[in-house]
């Protein structure tokens, strides 16, 4: 009984979470909406990076690819045609002539970025520490390189734009939710703790009989499919993208996320997305004046990003296991007497 | 075809960019032998002395050398006690983040003054004249990348020494090689960390003072770039040990000068594919290091 109400409770943090997020985010005026959505855009890949890397305990700078890959596959595609002719002419004509709905581009994004992930996690998986971590952020630069000059399949170093915003208050918090609710399965699933069990000590694992790399694969994959799915609501919402913005920043901003908030926890990937992003929304607003609880904020340009970093180097060298501890969200229980 | 097109010249850039991110690779590898922690902010080090040096450049030029090794090695030693000190024996993900934090945190910090004048970029032009050429057994070499290669083999001789032949060096070795052992055996761990951070400051300087020359436009994201690159040749040379760290730097630097002096530019599109393809291959195949012999090269780390 106490078991079931206590995995009832780790879903339901995170899930009540991203639920009250969106319910805010429909009563918020249009210009403030963006920040919400935003932010549960953010959950969404931090999410998909932490069942990787969380569960893992493997540094990975490549999750971001797979979010570039869903995000330009789900952008390409549903672009509407008789614009798609005059702006993307380099296309393979297949993806020229062509034209999927919202939630398949979504699903596309989620299937090429399984795909993806499964393919370069195949021989990179065997690599531990700070050699694997050198060795997918090497992925990311190819990634990077090749979505910016091969105009066959994608705008190149141009915009994309042109791509229905259909990532609202609904689409975002939905997508948020499922990648929360398939994140949570897996790593309660025989497959997700067999990989925990690698994480705190991979020699004893292997002796118990866990395939390291085949476990590893496998949360690869899964992580590179959220993330491709991630990358979908991400170009849905925003309208139009550059391979600029599914690079290094996004790298260190959703890593910083994930580690601020906990790494080894879905609870802290949730709470470090949420935190961070709605830290950041505070500040750009508070850069051009703001009114909280009567008094008003008004911050020099520039300021934001000193204090934004500043408060998370504080966070990291005061609670180094993030906000939550790395810990799921629990009751607070009695004690045994 | 491409034997036709390597000149003298293209060589001894290479060979000058070697030398830099050689410099760095040290300074990187130091930290991270005795603290096991990557500085990603070892980028912001070298961008704040640029900007020293961009600002103090109606000072002499002796002068401005000093405030330039001033504020880096001050820096430097700020960083490791505000920062490093209270994340040791943290996980390498934590410290790597928190780095990343101190680099947006002095990224943002330059940014701001910067545009206290209100144009982005500052100009760094002291030494500018570094940039003329020199004729070396009739082959024209510029003068800074001569004065490269000097600094970085006089550092890298003068630092082999320090470690080598004073106890504090031999200690900072001790530190690096087991650093419980080591503390347990007498060795001040605050002295060894402050040395190591000191040194890599040093460093960083010095790289700072050489960049500018060929790069007198100073930015906030100066040498980010660089250090990302150089982190990449240090792991892909073999981060445990200084000296490999510093070979897999130099090798980077090296091949992404003459890959740059080889080829021309609308050839080079698919080139960062390429040769992070083959960072891929070298870790896949030697994951401790590329130039890692022996048995340390056999044990795969867990």
């Amino acid at each position: 009984m106490r078991r079931s109400l206590d995995t009832l409770v780790q879903l339901a943090g995170p899930v009540l979470l991203v639920v009250l997020v969106g319910l805010v985010s429909t009563t918020a005026s249009p210009a403030n909406q963006v920040y919400f959505l935003n932010a549960l855009v953010a959950v969404a890949v931090v999410v998909s990076i932490y069942v990787f890397v969380g569960n893992s305990g493997v540094l990975s700078f490549g999750q971001i690819s797979f979010v570039a890959v869903g995000a330009f596959a789900a952008g390409v595609m549903t672009v509407p045609l008789e614009s798609k002719k005059g702006v993307l002419t380099t296309l393979f004509p297949v993806l020229r002539d062509h034209t999927i709905g919202n939630v398949p581009s979504l699903l596309l994004g989620a299937a090429l970025g399984g795909l993806f992930a499964f393919l370069v996690g195949l021989p990179l998986m065997r690599l531990n520490g700070l050699a694997a971590g050198i060795a997918t952020f090497a992925v990311l630069e190819i990634t990077h390189n090749v979505l910016q000059q091969w105009t066959k399949i994608g705008p190149g170093a141009t915009t994309l734009s042109l791509v229905p915003e259909s990532t609202g208050p609904l689409q975002a918090t939905l997508g948020a939710l499922v990648v929360i609710a398939v994140a949570f399965a897996y790593q309660r699933s025989r497959l997700g703790r067999q990989l925990r069990a690698t994480r705190e000590d991979a020699a004893a694992a292997a002796g118990v009989g866990v395939r390291v790399h085949l476990q590893r694969l496998w949360a690869f994959t899964l992580s590179g499919a959220l993330g491709g799915f991630a990358g979908g609501l991400l170009v849905h919402q925003l309208g139009s993208i550059t391979t600029e913005q599914v690079y290094l920043e996004l790298t260190f901003l959703t890593l910083a996320m994930l580690v601020i908030g906990g790494l080894t926890s879905l609870w802290g990937a949730v709470v470090g997305a949420l935190a961070v992003s709605g830290l950041d929304s505070f500040l750009s607003q508070a850069e051009n004046g703001v009114h909280v609880v009567g008094h008003r904020f008004d911050l020099p340009s520039g300021t934001r990003l000193v204090i934004l970093a500043t408060l998370m180097a504080i966070v990291l060298i005061l609670r180094p296991s993030g906000l939550t501890g790395g810990r799921e969200l629990a009751l607070p229980r009695r004690r045994r007497s | 075809m491409i034997l036709a097109v390597l000149n003298f010249q293209t060589f001894s850039d290479a060979v000058g960019l070697g030398a830099l991110y050689a410099l760095m690779a040290v300074g990187i590898g130091l930290v991270f032998g005795v603290l096991r922690l990557v500085n990603f902010a070892y980028g912001q080090l070298i961008m704040a002395g640029a900007y020293t040096l961009a600002f103090t450049s109606t000072w002499p030029l002796l002068w401005s050398i000093v405030a330039c090794f001033a504020v880096v090695v001050a820096l430097s030693l700020l960083m490791d006690t505000v920062v490093f000190r209270p994340l040791r024996g943290q996980s390498p993900a934590v410290m790597l983040v928190t780095t990343f934090a101190i680099a947006f945190l002095l990224q943002a910090v330059a940014l701001i003054v910067d545009l206290r004048d209100g144009t982005l970029g500052e100009v760094a032009p002291s030494l500018s004249y570094l940039n003329e050429p020199v004729t070396i057994f009739g082959a024209e070499v510029r003068k800074i990348t001569l004065v490269s290669i000097a600094v970085a083999a006089v550092a890298l001789l003068l630092l082999a020494l320090l470690l080598t032949r004073t106890t504090i060096g031999l200690h900072t070795r001790a530190a690096a090689a087991d650093f419980r052992t080591a503390r347990l055996l007498g060795v001040r761990a605050n002295r060894v960390i402050a040395f190591s951070v000191f040194l890599s400051g040093l460093l960083a300087a010095a790289v700072a003072v050489l960049m500018t020359v060929q790069l007198p436009l100073v930015s906030p994201d100066f040498a980010l770039r660089d250090t990302i690159v150089v982190l990449v040749g240090v792991v892909v040379g073999g981060i445990d040990r200084l000296w490999s760290a510093t070979l897999g730097g130099f090798a980077i630097g090296f091949v992404s000068g003459l890959i740059n002096g080889l080829l021309p530019t609308d050839k080079t599109v698919y080139l960062p594919s390429a040769v992070f393809a083959l960072v891929i291959l070298v870790l896949l195949l030697r994951p401790a290091g590329l130039f890692v012999w022996g048995r340390r090269a056999a044990v795969e780390r867990v």
